[in-house]
């Protein structure tokens, strides 16, 4: 199975990890990420203002690729699913979006948000199916206690994103047992680490982490999985009970014993 | 030609400071066919009636056009008063120049000849009026009641009291519905088994009533005074005749790990099993899904220790067909499911319940004998927190849009009784508003904050996060102050919303009932008509037409047995004469009428046609004109214009629409 991919900015400089794990984890599994050519940053942010247009094209053209390669768009990063499944949920749903980002984009076929948007954790869930990934684990994490941080982005507006539950998810924690680790439920995992308002003001986003991070050791985490690079790195600055956090990619690449091979290159 | 007078009303000056009314009498007057015309203050006056009876028997009037207000007024009026001076009540016609004229138009040129208009289409249309003549059908002195909570039981006891005969079908094993779960009442505080138990009693011992319990409605067909209902009995796995209800069985069943439907799932019950103490009948059941006889096939233990030789294990399900003249719904309402608000972790803790599981808790036959304790290790709380419409007024699809109206009382009921009964127990409750309306309902709150302390906040709670140390993080925000709080709390109380039991759309659909998006049947009139289903002969009694109280249900149930009574009291009911007819000649049996008629009165039949010499047999629509309401929709669906509805032709519409068009 072969899907178009899309990186983003983050994932080619801090979160390289993410990245890598990912790709060969996919290897392992044996679909193929297919990276877009000439992908744009998405943005980060999903734009509100109604008339706003231009932020959203960089999303369109990567899913009027993938369309026109007849594959599904898999993305890695929180933020960047999060904008690129909300600008095709407008190409498809939101008449005059689509009207004026088809005006700009002069394509040959208009597009009308005909591609299927994929976490690479659906894929895991939906498409390879997380029996499946059981029986592919090589080097079970048995014995580690998880916790899943899913944030936001994932998960709301829950209507659009379609990811899980956006009160009580389950995916993350369904993956940690995948992978033969311990999932950790706790309250905080679907709240938000206060996104970019750490550059502004550290104080506030140090505290959404902090209760995070309480929340999760208290309920007996040794560890926190994300697969979000913004939340990853709020959640490092958090001073209260500290915990390591890692992309969830690397843990699936650990047990699939694709992490040394990753690590050596 | 009809002889037509036209007599155009002021309505004090709801019409004539808008509508020129003389100016209309000048222009009608010159209207072919019209022999009379005078406008007058108020024609619906006793005045203003003799004024067109005068006028019938002066110029030998053959139709009447008034021209005043909505028809739904006072169009029984003026059929009346032109009956009375010896004319047909249909040939009376009303052209609303009020609600579709003067009350919604300023311009007085405007308004005027529009007024004008709408009176030359009712001119238009009397001119085809034919004299109709109502049909007669039977009334079968018998009432039916679906659902045995406290507003079916009201109602049953009065149309009984009145002498008629009565039959209640319930679902579940017992009468006595919601109520009977429920441990204390508002405002009053009487506890709500010692009010419920004697009117169930009285029910169960009436003469007139008949109980069916652990049944189901399964089919109705018929008309108001002449329904034929098929009831299910399920079969109950005890011969009712022989049990003497001395519970010997269910203390014995070996199998005891059935989930308790009357305690809220917060306990477990034997698979045979009386739902609750009080229960009538005092009969059980024999809940098959969780009895090792029939999932085994083995133990038989009741059958051994029964006395009386009540277990029958190959009862089988029985159907009664009986006659009724009148059907009461009172299906009542259950708290809807909590899946949608996660964020209040009702799923995830079980210190998180609902107000109706708090009502189990406090009761002395409930989960926790009536104490007071966190059903996750059996501790006392010392920190309570309610939150209240959590699904109601709703502004999504995520829960419901309208104000469940109980909420508001019973939490403050809750809090107080919990702070009088533990005076060490906090009680905080998060509300949106505070909405008592109702006689010493106020009074009833205020006593709630001032003299028993409950700490009220104005704000809706955001999260609630089960903690470590086994206690509950509330995080709300305090509008008024405009602060965020975060609290700890031991149990968390949620005021859910309550919605219509969801068997009543099957049973709606059954009776042709209507019902809004909500699930609540719609009442014919929603001032005027309130217990009436717009289907005749159908009657609402309870929540199933809206939240309400149990004072308000009982009132309900009482204006229900009213209009049953009023029903049941006559012989012979009239029927509506403008019902549909099919010309059998352009009928051609394609079904279109019988699908879309909402009251199942179109049927068909093979009769030989004699068209134009030649005898064939065909297909035909056959309106039964009993079950017709006059809605006309199988005028307008039919495609080859054989359907057409008496009274309102489609001749007749065409002409009002060529006088407006003119």
């Amino acid at each position: 199975m072969k899907y178009s991919y899309y990186p983003g900015c983050t994932l080619t400089t801090k979160a390289k990890d993410l990245d890598a794990y990912g790709r060969a984890s996919a290897q392992a599994l044996g679909f193929e990420l297919e990276e877009i050519a000439d992908w744009q940053c998405c943005g980060g942010v999903y734009p509100l203002g109604s008339d706003e247009i231009a932020t959203k094209l960089s999303s369109v053209r990567a899913l009027h690729e993938a369309r026109e390669k007849g594959q599904d768009l898999v993305t890695l990063c929180s933020a960047c699913h999060h904008v690129i499944k909300r600008v095709n949920d407008d190409m498809k749903n939101v008449e005059d979006i689509r009207t004026r980002a088809n005006n700009y984009m002069q394509l040959e076929k208009p597009y009308a948000g005909e591609t299927n948007v994929l976490h690479f954790l659906e894929v895991l869930r939906d498409r390879v199916g997380f029996d499946v990934l059981k029986e592919k684990v090589v080097n079970p994490l048995t014995g580690k206690k998880i916790g899943a941080y899913y944030g936001c982005l994932l998960l709301r507006p829950g209507k659009i994103l379609a990811f899980d539950n956006p009160e009580n998810p389950a995916i993350m924690e369904d993956f940690i047992r995948a992978i033969g680790g311990e999932p950790v439920v706790y309250p905080y995992r679907n709240e938000c680490c206060g996104g970019y308002i750490s550059l502004k003001e550290k104080e506030l986003s140090k505290s959404m982490c902090d209760t995070i991070m309480e929340s999760a050791s208290g309920f007996g985490a040794e560890m926190l999985i994300t697969a979000c690079p913004l939340c990853l790195y709020n959640l490092n600055k958090s001073v209260e009970e500290k915990l390591p956090v890692y992309y969830f990619t690397e843990l699936l690449a650990e047990a699939l014993g694709v992490k040394e091979e990753v690590d050596r290159a | 030609m009809q002889r037509i007078g036209v007599f155009v009303c002021h309505c004090g000056s709801n019409i004539a400071a808008t509508v020129d009314v003389e100016k209309v009498v000048e222009i009608i007057r010159q209207e072919p066919g019209v022999v009379h015309a005078e406008d007058y203050q108020y024609m619906c006056s006793e005045v203003g009636q003799a004024k067109i009876a005068d006028a019938i028997h002066e110029k030998g009037l053959t139709g009447i056009v008034v021209c005043s207000c909505s028809p739904r007024m006072h169009e029984t009026t003026f059929r009346k008063a032109a009956e009375r001076a010896g004319l047909n009540p249909y040939m009376v016609e009303i052209a609303n120049i009020r609600e579709h004229c003067s009350w919604i138009h300023k311009d007085v040129e405007e308004a005027t000849k529009k007024a004008v208009i709408l009176a030359r289409a009712a001119i238009a249309k009397v001119n085809l009026n034919a004299p109709l003549k109502p049909g007669e059908s039977r009334v079968t002195k018998r009432a039916l009641i679906i659902g045995g909570g406290i507003a079916g039981i009201q109602t049953a006891l009065d149309i009984a009291d009145a002498g008629y005969e009565v039959d209640i079908v319930e679902k579940t094993p017992s009468i006595g519905g919601r109520m009977s779960q429920l441990d204390k009442t508002f405002p009053t505080l009487d506890c709500s088994a010692c009010i419920l138990t004697p009117k169930m009693v009285e029910a169960s011992a009436h003469e007139k009533i008949t109980i069916y319990t652990y049944s189901e409605v399964e089919k109705v067909t018929g008309f108001v005074g002449d329904f034929t209902v098929d009831i299910r009995k399920k079969a109950r796995s005890v011969d009712m005749d022989k049990c003497t209800g001395c519970g010997v069985c269910q203390e014995k069943c070996p199998s005891k790990k059935a989930p308790s439907e009357f305690n809220r799932g917060l306990s477990n019950r034997s698979a045979i099993y009386t739902p609750f103490a009080q229960a009538i009948p005092n009969v059980p059941v024999i809940d098959r899904e969780h009895c090792l006889k029939f999932q085994k096939g083995k133990c038989g233990v009741c059958a051994k220790v029964c006395q009386a030789g009540a277990i029958d294990y190959e009862q089988k399900d029985e159907i009664v067909t009986e006659k009724y003249g009148a059907i009461v719904v009172a299906t009542g309402f259950d708290v809807i499911k909590l899946d949608n608000y996660d964020e209040y972790a009702y799923s995830q803790s079980k210190d998180v319940i609902t107000s109706l599981e708090l009502e189990r808790i406090m009761n002395a036959a409930g989960p926790t004998k009536g104490h007071l304790e966190r059903l996750s290790d059996g501790k006392a709380p010392r920190e309570m927190v309610f939150i209240q419409c959590v699904g109601s007024r709703c502004a999504d699809d995520r829960g419901k849009s309208y104000c469940s109206k109980i909420c508001c009382m019973y939490t403050a009921k809750h809090a107080m009784l919990i702070r009088d009964k533990y005076p060490d127990v906090n009680v905080t409750v998060f509300y949106i508003d505070v909405r008592t309306p109702g006689k010493n309902f106020d009074e009833f709150y205020r006593r709630a904050v001032e003299d028993f302390g409950v700490n009220y906040i104005k704000g809706q709670v955001g999260k609630v996060a089960p903690q470590p140390n086994g206690r509950l993080l509330v995080q709300a925000s305090d509008l008024l102050d405009n602060r965020q709080i975060k609290m700890e709390a031991d149990m968390v109380v949620l005021a859910a919303a309550i919605e219509p039991n969801p068997d009543v759309r099957k049973i709606a659909t059954m009776l042709t009932a209507s019902i809004d998006t909500n699930n609540f049947l719609t009442e014919a009139h929603a001032k005027l008509r309130p217990v009436e289903s717009p289907t005749a002969g159908v009657f609402l009694s309870g929540v199933c037409q809206g939240p309400k109280d149990i004072p308000e249900t009982v009132a309900q149930a009482g204006a229900a047995a009213v209009k049953a009574i009023g029903l049941l009291a006559k012989d012979k009911l009239l029927t509506n004469p403008c019902t549909a007819h099919s010309d059998e000649l352009l009928c051609n049996g394609c079904s279109t009428c019988a699908n879309v008629c909402p009251y199942g009165a179109i049927t068909y039949e093979v009769r030989q046609v004699n068209d134009h010499g030649i005898r064939e047999d065909r297909r035909l629509a056959v309106v039964n004109e009993a079950l017709c309401q006059g809605c006309g929709a199988c005028t307008v669906a039919c495609p080859s214009g054989a359907m057409d509805l008496k009274g309102f032709s489609n001749r007749q519409i065409l002409a009002e629409v060529d006088a407006i068009c003119q």
